[in-house]
């Protein structure tokens, strides 16, 4: 789950982290009081949408009065913001932050994130703070620091300190920088986060060290247990289709093509959409509806598909294990009673009574296209395109 | 012989009285596993499935012998029961629980490393379907039927793919010794490479077939284990070759966050290995079928 920039800082703040002030804002007029009450001569308005690379698409401007911060919070509100990480579609701006302009000495690079090998937490760290860190990754490999952190007593001082001396900071900032780092880590694993990015993180020319923007990703397997990060999702920076399979949990992923798919489990899913497309085919979705497969679910399955206006033909496979094929083969009878589908059907069944299952279908006036492989399924699915 | 589970292995089933927990250790007394108990915290002294019942995994280790648990615990309490196993003496623990947070895997993984290396206990999962050495036992909830008895080993993340591959197999009359899921989560207990050293270890084993996907180093690390140190064929499926950049497939630990953990890219690393790639999951079957024939296995 992915929260705000505002929201993010916010956390920061919570453990020690220095941010410039400011203040989220829902109109120009309210735009313009908050640059007041927060004073200085310069702001700058930046666009609350989920995602990076947002000053590149126009989503932070920087301005000299109220009134500029004004006008630049009537020109954003309410546009959809179109980023090299949002798709095409683009995410509504429906919040904007206001904040004080900072005056920036130097750009640095903080990330934290989990890492799979050593399964511990790593500290990134880059002087080349602004650009992305594939770019850092890609341009200037040689400035990345990586501290790998034992999880079981948290980050020490010096291991703070040697990434902070290992940015450049200045000896007499360096307890300043060292504490920042760590209110960074305390940030990411005291609210079950899967990812920190504080880019940049600056030095102003007044030596203070401050998180001018931040990235937080947190596990969705975690929130049973952190009420607090749960109710900063905004659901209005997410797919609606994917919203709707979420809260029925399914696994949805919404894509560019026009085949549909229901599909239990997500390596099966997964293995389905590459025959699709190995087939000449583009899936229109990812969807594992668990390895469960239930009748309900299936039902849910097929409304959540049939709402997809991409869509042109729905192919179902479904792997039974402890589940029985006969069982699948009457949920999706039952579905198919409730739902009207337009499209051509193209079923596969595998596993546990499949003959009973297909036997079913068969019985049933169902329109559908029976196929008994996932390629046979796939290249079924694809001449069904016309 | 088969790899982590034989006929004899005595199972304890950790949230036996739920119902998940209930119904799949009925599925393994069907299946011929030998399951001697379980443990539910509060339940203690009670008969469920004409099986005891205990409080503590310790108890339940004192008074059954049982080397191996499969844990059905809720996410909230898994991480504390698989502790809880690692310290009673458990050898082997399955988890199914699908669900566990990641910095609760950290910690489990952490507190394993305490034991010594005799002592430590081995994890599988979590969100997996488990374990089934074919016609011996069943430590897992997939359909047994599927799998016949033979000399292939498959490790697979996903569940539903690794039936995919057992019925393939079974279709080829090729059978299987013993079927790993190592889950879908980002930060699991055993490895690929920690499966196939034991594939490469074990006797009856002649071929693994590895079921990976996106996300992650571990399909390529198993890729350099097997270069350097396997006289047995690997042979590899990955999924998620249409897989958009940056996103979850399902899984929490299907996501592209770096070089070298797109299909495509695995497909390349793993071929280096020497490595045969399953070139789509229709072919796993076959392709495992081509090796032995290669290699005069069959």
């Amino acid at each position: 789950m992915d929260i705000h920039e505002y929201q993010a800082k916010k956390i920061l703040s919570d453990f020690g982290v220095k941010i410039p002030t400011g203040g989220i804002v829902y109109s120009p007029e309210n735009a313009e009081n908050k640059a007041r009450e927060i004073g200085g001569v310069k702001w700058v308005v930046k666009a609350q949408v989920h995602s990076g690379a947002r000053g590149k698409a126009g989503g932070i401007i920087i301005c000299n009065s109220p009134l500029e911060v004004a006008d630049a919070t009537d020109k954003l509100l309410g546009k959809k913001l179109i980023t090299n990480q949002t798709g095409p579609e683009g995410k509504i701006i429906n919040r904007i932050y206001i904040e004080e302009a900072t005056d920036i000495k130097h750009e640095l690079y903080l990330g934290l994130v989990f890492d799979r090998s050593s399964e511990s937490i790593m500290v990134v760290a880059s002087t080349e703070g602004g650009m992305s860190v594939e770019e850092i990754s890609k341009e200037k490999p040689e400035t990345i620091i990586r501290s790998k952190i034992e999880v079981a007593v948290g980050i020490q001082q010096f291991q703070a300190r040697e990434i902070a001396f290992g940015l450049g900071i200045e000896s007499k900032l360096i307890s300043r920088a060292a504490n920042t780092i760590i209110g960074c880590y305390k940030a990411f694993s005291e609210h079950d986060a899967t990812m920190v990015e504080v880019n940049p993180l600056v030095v102003s020319h007044q030596d203070e060290i401050l998180a001018l923007d931040c990235k937080m990703s947190f596990d969705n397997n975690a929130m049973f247990r952190r009420d607090e990060i749960a109710e900063l999702r905004d659901k209005t920076q997410e797919n609606s289709n994917e919203v709707y399979a979420s809260d029925r949990g399914m696994n949805y992923v919404s894509l560019d093509g026009n085949i549909g798919n229901i599909i239990n489990g997500a390596g099966l899913a997964m293995a389905s959409m590459d025959m699709i497309k190995l087939a000449g085919g583009e899936p229109a979705n990812f969807l594992d509806v668990g390895g469960g497969a239930t009748p309900e679910k299936i039902v849910k399955a097929f409304k959540l598909i049939s709402m997809d206006t991409k869509v042109k033909v729905i192919l179902v496979n479904i792997f039974a294990g402890i589940n029985r094929c006969d069982w699948v083969a009457e949920g999706i009878v039952q579905a198919l009673s409730k739902i009207e589908i337009k499209h051509p059907l193209v079923i596969r069944l595998a596993g546990t009574n499949v003959e009973k299952g297909n036997e079913i279908l068969k019985k049933s006036n169902i329109n559908y296209i029976e196929a008994s492989t996932l390629e046979d399924a796939a290249n079924k699915a694809v001449k069904a395109l016309g | 012989m088969s790899i982590i589970i034989h006929k004899n292995t005595k199972i304890l089933v950790q949230g036996f009285t739920g119902k998940i927990g209930s119904f799949h250790a009925e599925e393994m007394i069907k299946y011929g596993s030998n399951v001697v108990g379980g443990v539910t915290p509060g339940k203690g002294g009670m008969t469920h499935l004409n099986l005891p019942v205990f409080n503590t995994v310790k108890e339940a280790v004192d008074q059954t012998g049982a080397s191996t648990s499969i844990l059905f615990v809720p996410p909230a309490f898994a991480a504390d029961s698989a502790m809880e196993a690692a310290d009673a003496g458990i050898k082997t623990c399955v988890a199914i629980t699908d669900g566990i947070p990641s910095h609760d895997m950290v910690k489990i993984k952490r507190y394993m490393r305490r034991y010594p290396k005799d002592k430590k206990m081995g994890l599988v999962g979590p969100n997996c379907a488990g374990i089934i050495s074919p016609g011996k036992s069943m430590l897992g909830i997939m359909p047994g039927h599927i799998y016949k008895e033979g000399k292939i080993g498959i490790v697979s993340r996903s569940g539903t793919l690794g039936y995919e591959a057992a019925q393939q197999l079974k279709d080829l009359e090729i059978g299987v010794s013993t079927s790993v899921g190592i889950g879908g989560d980002p930060i699991n207990g055993s490895s690929f490479r920690d499966i196939i050293e034991k594939f490469e270890n074990d006797d009856e084993t002649i071929a693994v077939l590895m079921i990976g996907e996106i996300g992650g180093p571990q399909e390529v690390e198993a890729g350099k284990f097997a270069k350097e140190n396997m006289s047995k064929p690997v042979i590899a499926y990955i999924a998620g070759l249409t897989a958009p950049k940056g996103r979850v497939m399902g899984h929490a630990g299907a996501i592209v966050s770096a070089y070298g953990e797109s299909a495509i890219e695995k497909v390349e690393l793993l071929k280096e290995c020497g490595v045969t790639i399953s070139k789509n999951p229709s072919v796993m079957g076959e392709t495992v079928k081509k090796v032995l024939v290669e290699n005069n296995l069959n």
